[in-house]
């Protein structure tokens, strides 16, 4: 048996029923990173000798040693966001996952690689370096959860958290051929991710089957009183998630998600997916979500604005990078920033700056935010009548290293199918539906209506039952 | 035309308290003129009386009581500061003239 292609669930059985020791589970993956993260690059931080101690908690997540986004605040664990800006920071505090987690009797493997402060597709904006896909090591992996999708099919964890503000769960777990769960707005809390748009951020499950996802929003899901915006409700619960009767369900194939620039193979992979669906008994009916086109140019105006006013905080004063060689105050803060951020951070808090300054508010940020009304009213009116929708998750598949870094348009553009439904605040779920000729995975993405996560899972659940592209490894 | 001029990059950056070389200052304004241009195809949008949507899901105050409780300690708040002086505050430069 190899460890580290176990499921959470099958390795929760192991542990439970005491034919597995906690220990080994660990141990044996530990092993695998030191062989393969070499090529892969999914980590930024191992966490210490300290991380082996027996861990607590009874549930089915005992004992599961799982990987985290490195925008994700952990106690004494060095949290970079793949910055400079951050270099050597360790949080004072866990974030509320972190601490559901432990509570649970997680054991947490490190910290994963991703763009700088989420910003980008593909891991190439770290300040740090760049992961490559599992699948094929000339292309990346996706992003900006790139090295938790990663270290995920590569068999580095059984699973991780990511963080989705744009996609960037659901992109990096399609190009990775793993299953990413973007939930509701506000069903699991904000408190100790690192902020980039707040009104769109939101941390999910990276992970091998749907089942494991539910398994993990069991234990990261419900109300914070530490997160203003994390909504009233109790955690869900796994089984319920999963349970929802597939037969009969209606399901929509908005038509902007099929047009041009969908590559051929990733679409055939996902009508292959729609028919399986229909197998299983769903009746699938042609929508429209007609403000689609400009989903993009309202997400980066959105997104760069709050991002804008987010990484005002890293001033050099208290934490992270200071300059040195300033004269006052102001160059202080110049150097620091300059010095600190990418190139891509960079971009961003320029173009939010921009929209939000005095002469353009109104014609840039607060149109952006009309039109995001819109949209947002698009998906009111198709889940009138469908209870979700299967888009593909990206254009295409993953794409080659260096190939759209010169172009920050273009690879904004690989967003086009995720973004919608951040802006509308509804879950949406990465699956793996197949490969393409050159062997590089598909994903379908299911989205649904606000805090009705059991629906989209149970579909995925349902799909994953009689297919089994989950189950393929990369030949690393 | 380029909707937005150097200058204004310039202007920009400084609301952002960033720098950045000639040479870059060039590129952002090619970028950014090019990334604006794409953004103003909502202005093809008749957004009249429209809301705008500043969160997907209605956010009201949320209030707590003013009570006491654990927080972090002036050490740990101090604890990853760049720089510090012996009686645990952040050291800045100097912003007042005197």
């Amino acid at each position: 048996m190899e460890l580290h292609w176990l499921t959470v669930k099958e390795a929760g059985e192991l542990l439970s029923r005491g034919e597995l020791g906690w220990r080994e589970l660990f141990l044996g993956l530990r092993e695998r990173i030191d062989r393969v993260d070499p090529r892969v690059r999914a980590y930024i931080s191992l966490a210490g000798d300290d991380a082996i101690s027996p861990p607590g908690g009874k549930g089915s997540l005992s004992g599961i040693p799982l990987a985290v986004k490195d925008n994700i605040c952990t106690k004494g664990l060095e949290t970079t966001c793949a910055s400079k800006i951050l270099k050597g920071f360790r949080p004072p505090y866990d974030a509320t996952v972190i601490e559901r987690l432990k509570t649970a009797g997680c054991v947490l493997l490190g910290k994963t690689n991703l763009d700088e402060f989420a910003m980008g597709s593909s891991t190439e904006n770290s300040g740090l370096f760049t992961t490559h896909n599992p699948w094929d090591l000339g292309r990346v992996p996706g992003g900006s959860s790139g090295g938790s999708a990663a270290a995920v099919a590569a068999g580095e964890c059984l699973a991780a958290l990511g963080s989705d503000t744009g996609g960037s769960i659901r992109q990096p777990a399609a190009f990775c051929g793993v299953v990413g769960l973007k939930p509701t707005y506000g069903r699991v809390s904000r408190y100790g991710l690192v902020a980039f748009a707040s009104s769109l951020d939101q941390i999910g499950p990276i992970c091998r089957t749907v089942e494991d996802a539910a398994l993990i929003m069991e234990v990261i899901s419900g109300y914070d009183p530490k997160d203003s915006t994390s909504a009233p409700y109790p955690p869900l619960n796994a089984h319920e998630l999963l349970s929802k009767e597939v037969k009969g369900m209606v399901v929509g194939l908005p038509r902007e998600y099929y047009g041009e620039g969908l590559d051929p193979q990733v679409r055939e992979a996902v009508m292959e997916g729609v028919r399986v669906l229909e197998g299983l008994g769903c009746r699938v009916e042609e929508v429209s979500l007609p403000h689609t086109p400009y989903a993009v140019a309202t997400y980066y105006l959105v997104a760069t604005a709050e991002a804008s006013s987010n990484l005002a905080r890293y001033d050099g004063v208290r934490y992270g990078l200071r300059a040195v060689g300033y004269e006052d105050l102001y160059e202080m803060y110049v150097k620091t920033r300059s010095q600190g951020f990418g190139e891509e951070v960079k971009r961003r808090i320029m173009l939010g700056t921009y929209a939000l300054s005095a002469g353009y508010y109104d014609a840039y940020y607060l149109k952006a935010q009309r039109v995001r009304t819109l949209i947002r009213g698009d998906f009111e009116r198709v889940f009138e009548t469908c209870e979700a929708l299967v888009t593909p998750t990206s254009p295409t598949p993953a794409f080659r290293i260096g190939e759209r870094v010169q172009d920050p348009l273009t690879m904004y553009l690989s967003d086009i199918y995720t973004i919608s439904a951040n802006l509308a605040g509804i879950p949406a779920i990465s699956i793996p539906c197949g490969f393409t000729q050159e062997g590089l995975p598909v994903g379908l993405q299911i989205m649904g209506r606000a805090f009705d996560e059991a629906t989209i899972l149970s579909l995925g659940h349902a799909y994953q039952g009689v297919t089994d592209w989950h189950k393929k490894t990369p030949p690393l | 035309m380029e909707k937005i001029s150097r200058s204004e990059v310039l202007h920009v950056a400084r609301l952002a308290r960033l720098e950045f070389t000639p040479q870059e200052v060039e590129e952002f304004t090619h970028q950014l003129n090019r990334i604006i241009e794409y953004m103003d195809q909502l202005k093809e949008l008749d957004t009249e009386g429209v809301e705008p949507t500043f969160h997907a899901l209605a956010q009201t105050n949320v209030m707590r009581d003013d009570q006491a409780k654990p927080s972090l300690s002036q050490e740990e708040a101090l604890a990853n500061a760049p720089d510090r002086d012996e009686r645990g505050f952040f050291r800045v430069p100097r912003i007042i003239q005197g």
